[in-house]
């Protein structure tokens, strides 16, 4: 890692990065004890393939953010493992960085400063690491906004510097929790091309959480469906669009739109699940959902054909 | 030039016309108040006791060559500095200390909940007879006032920090230590500003009415600070310099506010808009 970071102009880009794989194995988690006792994960497994970007989706509120907590380390599981490179994960470390929901920068900092954070916290304020900052600074476009805090940012620029910031560090895995959430509908799309690019670049692994379909599909190499709470994996798509992808083309690919049909059916019937039997209210929006699909459907097929 | 030119554009403002008009209106109404026995033949209740501004700006334009009445306020602005960096220097610490150690603040909280209630003022028989000088016991009240808030605004802050700060900071290798001076300290600070601030409005309440209390501390009446000048003045029949006296504390306030208004800014840039 030294060696790689000493010897180039363009460090991120040459360094062969040591890309981690995380196997999570029979996982249980749950909250409170006895009649308050909430299992939130149970049995799951599941595998972050090395060098590839794998997306989980399931409905919102099934435990994907505490997946997340057990994979950084700043919780344990009740019981299974969690290893990376066969080595089981017992905290928080620089070679596993999440990338929060909402901006975790820290707001009294500048944009430069935030992101040299980790280096200077580890005693590397070295010229190496200044000129990683520097690298990284125009890679995400920030260079002229180096000395901005970060309430003074959009909320684009924040997620760019936040993935800088974590960049700099050079982990072996990057973790993102629903990174784009609250971005207007632009500014997300823009992400999804920057941040995909920025992955075929590098080709670290990378674990992305969300709720979006299209967001999921648009990025994925492999795509895992979640069940509702308690959660597990539903299932495992394999996502085969060629890279580098592009947002124009991905909505007409066919592949991609047999992918979304798929993934949206297995979401349908775990976010039905939600709702309790008997209930009026459940059974019409089943029906409606189950309306809306016929209709959604038909046209896409159409194109297909 | 551009300093003069930025002043008289705050002047000119809407802002700054409408705040010298309500200024003039009030001063208007307080000469028309005072003088209403004189210029409507009946008296106001209330107002028509008070010296009217009129005369009180001639007794003070008097007091301006009398160094009594500046080393009242020395008096007064010394004893407040000092409570008020004491509260700092030992509430600051003593805050983010029960912020960052759950054992600490079980320890201490309960004994300073306990004394947070009791009012200033009740201390001052118990500060006289505890400290040497008199001095001292001033000061230690005007202390008092200021610590209580800069404790309870300190661990406020301290612990109401997001917990994906530190999450994030420890991901990336930050030591305890890093974490607290890098993390926890500017986090703080925003509440260690408001704390002082309003500590400082407390310590001039507490400061004036201990010094009426308790005499004012010096040998002669011109020694006493801004409060004894207000009481002497009542106890010598000059309505007039109770008023100055009174003006006076709201300067001194105002201008000790606006002071730290300006270090706060200065220590908390990124709270600034753009």
């Amino acid at each position: 890692m030294n060696t790689a970071q000493a010897n180039g102009a363009a460090p991120a880009r040459n360094a062969p990065l040591t890309a981690g794989e995380i196997k999570v194995e029979h996982v249980d988690k749950s909250y409170g004890t006895g009649l308050f006792k909430k299992s939130v994960i149970q049995g799951c497994s599941l595998t972050i393939d090395r060098n590839k970007l794998t997306v989980m989706i399931g409905p919102s509120g099934c435990g994907k953010s505490t997946l997340i907590r057990l994979l950084a380390g700043f919780e344990r599981p009740n019981g299974g493992t969690i290893t990376m490179d066969g080595k089981p994960i017992i905290g928080p470390g620089k070679d596993r960085l999440v990338v929060f929901q909402e901006s975790a920068l820290f707001p009294w900092m500048s944009t430069y400063d935030n992101i040299m954070y980790g280096p200077r916290a580890r005693g590397e304020d070295t010229p190496q690491s200044r000129k990683q900052a520097e690298f990284l600074l125009e890679k995400v476009g920030l260079t002229a906004f180096r000395q901005k805090y970060p309430p003074q940012l959009s909320g684009g620029m924040q997620r760019r510097a936040e993935l800088a910031r974590a960049m700099i560090n050079n982990p072996e895995v990057m973790i993102l929790d629903e990174p784009f959430r609250g971005l207007d509908a632009m500014s997300k799309e823009l992400m999804w091309e920057y941040y995909a690019g920025l992955f075929e670049e590098s080709r670290r692994t990378n674990f992305f959480v969300t709720t979006d379909i299209d967001e999921a599909i648009f990025l994925a190499d492999r795509l895992i469906v979640m069940t509702n709470i308690p959660t597990r994996v539903r299932a495992v798509i394999d996502v085969d669009i060629p890279r580098p992808r592009r947002l124009a083309s991905n909505f007409d690919d066919d592949r991609a739109n047999q992918v979304k049909m798929q993934a949206l059916s297995l979401l349908h019937e775990e976010a039905m699940k939600s709702f309790s039997g008997g209930s009026r209210a459940a059974a019409d929006f089943v029906e409606a959902y189950s309306r809306r699909n016929a209709a959604d459907s038909s046209p896409s097929a159409g194109k297909a054909s | 030039m551009s300093g003069i030119e930025r002043i008289r554009k705050k002047i000119f403002s809407r802002s700054g016309l409408r705040a010298a008009v309500a200024l003039l209106a009030f001063v208007v109404l307080w000469e028309i108040g005072s003088r209403s026995k004189q210029w409507l033949g009946i008296t106001l209740p209330w107002v028509g006791k008070i010296p009217a501004p009129s005369t009180v700006l001639a007794v003070w334009a008097g007091l301006l060559g009398d160094v009594g009445y500046w080393q009242s306020w020395l008096m007064s602005l010394f004893r407040v500095l000092a409570g008020f960096s004491a509260a700092m220097l030992i509430g600051i610490p003593l805050g983010l200390l029960m912020a960052v150690s759950r054992t600490f603040h079980g320890i201490t909280f309960p004994s300073l909940e306990l004394l947070r209630p009791i009012p200033p003022l009740a201390w001052v028989p118990i500060s006289i007879i505890f400290w040497p000088t008199q001095e001292l016991s001033i000061a230690f009240v005007t202390f008092l006032g200021a610590f209580f808030t800069v404790v309870i605004n300190v661990v406020g802050g301290a612990r109401s920090i997001d917990s994906r700060y530190f999450q994030a900071a420890q991901a990336m290798g930050a030591s305890q230590w890093d974490i607290f001076r890098r993390v926890v300290l500017p986090a703080t600070l925003p509440s260690i500003v408001v704390g002082s601030s309003v500590g400082m409005g407390i310590t001039w309440e507490v400061v004036v009415a201990a010094e009426m209390i308790s005499g004012g501390g010096g040998s002669s009446a011109s020694g006493g600070g801004l409060g004894f000048f207000i009481w002497n003045s009542y106890v010598g029949g000059s309505y007039e310099q109770i008023v100055v006296g009174m003006i006076s504390i709201g300067i001194a306030g105002y201008a000790c506010s606006e002071v730290l208004r300006r270090v706060g800014g200065y220590l908390t840039p990124w709270l600034q808009k753009r």
